[in-house]
């Protein structure tokens, strides 16, 4: 049998953490103690490689009412709290993509519940290797990747689509990286009246600890694997940690019955459980209140027996929630999970004097500082800018024009990453609760709020490829990218959420890039006035030693008044002017022409001015605001030749566009330079249209006309409607298989 | 004039309920909800079965709400003549519980569909479609996995004799075209009438095209229809 100091090398952490706990206690940790410290001071609970580059994040503003630390951030929107969380599910969709990207849902629904908001929409950022179709990668990776998309694509259609809260919106990109490493990022936004936010706060020493929702069993007791195999000398097949199942209809009932104990004004604190299970749950709310905590193992409902008291401890089993409520209100509590069906049990109470107090029918099985859980330690780790970033930005990318700009600009309509994502977002509910004003497919989600002069805009975003070659730049993009996707509906953005996909922290590669990307998003968030309200930092995302991309991906949100109305991004109508607000310069580096038609990941990052990409945002908003536009559409991935495609297609009209005479013609309609937006409005508007941009310093230029059933660009593009709309709606689903 | 009441029944597990609420009280009626637990519905004009993923749709969809406490209740209320309409899951029950004949089966793509869908009125002899016109395209969006109605042959034989199809999948002109039916079902069956007239099942989501920000109107005929005829009896 192992000793204790052998073992906690086996759960990760190292000698020195070792005797900071030693140190902590002033003995030896008993085994389960040592369980739950390995669990709370792991990266993924204890931030403890990024926690000093993610203080430097801007994280107040006026609409911001709770900032990073807790389950979700607030903002204020008009009399509500609008609440907005972030996170990963990687591993796990990797292992088993549909109860992978499931149980992720299920998890940012909690988070969401926790500050007491009612989740109103989901956003799902996913990134996947290549599918076959594209050809980058062997056949049966392609085909494997596409066995990931199907099976996580299932799993958040039969999660979200049961919990009863809509998907509104997300990104479904392809990169080769991702092949050993998929993201599977997922967005909530909840809503609470402003005096009903609630706080993972364990207050009022004799008050009762609630524990509601599923059952605990063995799931999710990976992390701790070796314990269950090594330490204990027992490697029975029966005690070997399953895979974490969802079960939607649990959280469905809970999300009611966590909702109805606050409405009824029973609940003093609360919090979900998630990584690390019930060692986190109640360290964390006694010790945010500076208390401590009493907890019964044995009162917890079990959903298998034989469980060892760690096991109950730090078991992730889905679809569970922490509540505090007073002695006097804990029948009544009780009553109201049990209307609901779910179990629950009081398993314990707030204690003063800060010590968390485990005990299993008596015996005790820890005795902790609550706030030691939490407070682990926090690395400076050594970071160095890779050799290869040098190179890859001299890499010459499209020189020379294609032979067929017409054949060329198909290619890009019919890429995974560009064509409509139809196929996806179809499988998910985006409807329900009757708040979507505008759906899938366009830049921004719109949601009317309940009772509510205003409605926010949401849209995530996120670029690797970017990151990658410079992750500063890149990050910025993202910031940058998402403030020009709320803008392009008409609404002003306040405030961002943010999950941070990287590789391993240890490697000082990788941590330049965490450390340059939170830099960049920093800086940009400052730029443009919206703060960061928190966020999910996911590390170790590789496979035998190749990690995918730096992956920061933005989560914004924008509010607008309700009496705006979001333009179409489809043209309207025959003779309507097209113009484009803001620059092109030659920016092909990095972008989607370089990957998907010259096979190339490389070239500079095209250069941005968060100056500019505020002022350009600003007068897209006015515009808007003043009714002065038929369409907008934000101009990005593919440049001004996929966006005015996209404008036709969604308006069912075609376009003639005017020649530039100074880039060469793939540049002007692939180049991806930032903060331009492509516009149109009836040619009787015009005077006000560019006297109004002109006036605000902003840069606006014709660029064709609406109007007739082809795109036609000089003599070089001429595409009938139906083949661009066929291309650009049925690739995708042809890509994944099904030929419609 | 009275408002018309409308009952809007809550299994653990439905999700659609609040967006029927908000659409009878958009047109003008009063409505709430009935937990199944409860068994009384006295006093309500019409009961609605919303859509959702009552008990998880464990089991079979809608196989163990059919047994909810209420169901005893709602039954009693189709067998006095009330109205009652089943959207969605809401469908899936009154099937599963024997208030309307067949089954609805996976979709044939195999996959959860949410998508707007237009359906043709196929008879205005109802006091779902009373006020709209005989063959009347409406938009309404679906979202199911599992709305691929079957019956058998002497089933649907009865359903076409008896003018008890509702509304047909159709191509915006009106066609009911294979390319048009969004999840195989038989004849292209989007909603059905029980034999005495009074229980409708619809596989699309009326609730989801009342509202004119969010997704259209056409739903409306359906939910305005159902409040003159339970205006009348009440007259009456």
């Amino acid at each position: 049998m192992s000793t204790p100091e052998d073992l906690h090398r086996q759960l990760g952490l190292t000698d020195e953490e070792y005797e900071r706990i030693e140190g902590i206690l002033e003995r030896e940790p008993n085994r389960a103690e040592l369980a739950m410290f390995s669990v709370m001071w792991s990266e993924h609970c204890s931030y403890k490689s990024s926690r000093i580059h993610l203080k430097t994040l801007p994280s107040e503003g006026p609409d911001i009412l709770v900032g990073p630390g807790e389950g979700a951030g607030i903002v204020k929107v008009g009399d509500l709290a609008v609440a907005l969380r972030l996170e990963s599910h990687n591993h796990p969709s990797f292992v088993e993509p549909f109860q992978g990207a499931a149980t992720g849902i299920g998890g940012v629904v909690r988070d969401v519940l926790s500050v007491g908001a009612r989740p109103i929409a989901l956003f799902d950022p996913l990134r996947f290797g290549p599918l076959p179709v594209e050809g980058r990668v062997p056949q049966t990776v392609g085909e494997r990747n596409r066995f990931l998309v199907e099976g996580v694509v299932s799993g958040i259609s039969s999660y979200g689509n049961c919990i009863g809260v809509p998907t509104v919106g997300g990104e479904v990109k392809f990169e080769d990286c991702y092949s050993g490493n998929p993201l599977v990022n997922v967005m909530c936004i909840g809503v609470a009246p402003v005096e009903r936010i609630h706080h993972a706060r364990a207050d009022g020493p004799g008050n009762k600890v609630l524990l509601l929702g599923s059952k605990t069993g063995r799931d999710g007791i990976g992390g701790v694997s070796v314990l269950a195999s090594a330490s204990f000398g027992d490697d029975d097949a029966d005690k070997r940690p399953s895979v974490q199942v969802g079960d939607p209809f649990t959280e469905k009932l809970l999300i009611e019955a966590c909702l109805e104990l606050m409405e009824a004004g029973l609940v003093v604190g609360i919090q979900d459980l998630g990584g690390a299970g019930l060692s986190c749950a109640t360290s964390e709310s006694a010790a945010n209140a500076g208390n401590g905590m009493k907890v019964n193992l044995e009162a917890v409902p079990r959903r298998e027996q034989g469980m060892e008291p760690f096991e109950v401890l730090i078991s992730e089993s889905q679809e569970r929630m922490l509540v505090i409520v007073e002695e006097k209100d804990a029948e009544r509590a009780l009553s109201i999970c049990d209307k609901w069906g779910l179990a629950a049990s009081v398993i314990g109470e707030v204690a003063a004097g800060g010590r968390l107090e485990v005990t299993d029918n008596g015996s005790i099985i820890a005795d902790v500082p609550a706030a030691s859980l939490g407070d682990g330690p926090i690395y400076d780790r050594p970071i160095q800018a890779p050799h290869w970033i040098e190179d890859l930005a001299r890499q010459e990318v499209g020189a020379s024009p294609p032979d067929d700009l017409g054949k060329t600009l198909l290619e890009l309509l019919a890429a995974p990453n560009i064509a409509s994502k139809s196929w996806v977002w179809e499988q998910f509910d985006h409807q329900v609760m009757l708040g979507t004003v505008v759906t899938p497919g366009h830049d921004a989600a719109v949601i009317r709020l309940p009772s509510s002069s205003e409605r926010i805009a949401v849209s995530t975003d996120g670029n690797g490829r970017y990151c990658y070659l410079d992750p500063f730049l890149g990050a910025q993009h993202a910031v940058a990218e998402a403030y020009r996707n709320v803008s392009a509906v008409g609404a002003r953005p306040i405030a961002i959420t943010n999950c941070l996909n990287f590789g391993n922290p240890e490697r000082p590669e990788v941590m330049w890039q965490f450390a340059e990307s939170v830099r960049g998003m920093g800086e940009a968030c400052m730029a443009l006035g919206t703060p960061v309200t928190g966020g999910n930092v996911s590390f170790y995302n590789e496979t035998s030693g190749s990690a995918i991309y730096p992956t920061p991906v933005v989560g914004m949100v924008g509010v607008m008044p309700r009496d705006v109305i979001p333009p179409p991004i489809g043209f309207q109508n025959e003779g309507d002017v097209i113009a484009l607000v803001g620059m092109t310069s030659d920016d092909l580096g990095g972008g989607e022409y370089a990957r998907t038609i010259l096979g190339k990941i490389g070239g500079r990052v095209p250069r941005l001015d968060l100056g500019t990409e505020a002022t350009n945002g600003t007068v897209v908003r006015r515009l808007i605001e003043l009714g002065l536009v038929s369409s907008t559409h934000d101009c990005s991935e593919g440049g001004i030749g996929v966006t005015v495609a996209e404008s036709c297609i969604a308006g069912g009209i075609g376009a003639s566009l005017e020649l530039d005479d100074e880039l060469a013609p793939h540049v002007w309609l692939f180049s991806e330079s930032p903060s331009r937006y492509v516009i149109s409005y009836p040619e009787s508007r015009s005077d006000e249209v560019i006297e109004l941009v002109a006036g605000s310093n902003g840069h606006i230029a014709r660029i064709g006309a609406v109007g007739g059933n082809e795109l036609i660009w000089g003599p070089e593009i001429r595409l009938d409607l139906e083949t661009l709309t066929a291309t650009y709606k049925r690739s995708f689903a042809e890509a994944m298989g099904y030929a419609r | 004039m009275t408002k018309p009441q409308v009952g809007v029944v809550v299994f653990p597990g439905s999700n659609c309920e609040q967006d029927v609420v908000h659409a009878f009280r958009y047109l003008g009626a009063e409505a709430r909800y009935i937990w199944h637990h409860e068994t009384d519905v006295s006093g309500f004009d019409v009961l609605v079965l919303p859509g959702g993923f009552a008990y998880g749709d464990y089991l079979r969809t809608g196989a163990i709400a059919a047994f909810s406490p209420i169901m005893d209740s709602v039954r009693a209320f189709a067998h006095e003549g009330g109205p009652v309409i089943g959207i969605c899951n809401g469908f899936q029950i009154l099937c599963e519980a024997g208030l309307l004949p067949g089954a609805l089966r996976r979709n044939t793509g195999l996959k959860f569909r949410c998508i707007p869908v237009q359906v043709r009125v196929e008879t205005t002899a109802s006091p779902f479609t009373s006020s709209a016109g005989e063959g009347q395209v409406l938009e309404i969006p679906i979202n199911h996995f599992e709305g691929n109605y079957f019956c058998d042959d002497e089933t649907l034989s009865v359903l076409e004799r008896d003018n008890r199809i509702a509304f047909r999948y159709c191509s915006p002109d009106g066609e009911t075209t294979a390319e048009a039916n969004p999840n195989g079902a038989l004849a292209n069956i989007a909603g059905i009438i029980s034999e005495a007239g009074n229980v409708l099942g619809m596989m699309p989501h009326p609730e989801r095209a009342i509202d004119p920000e969010v997704g259209g109107t056409d739903g409306e005929v359906i939910f305005r229809s159902v409040m003159a005829a339970s205006s009348l009896v009440t007259q009456g």
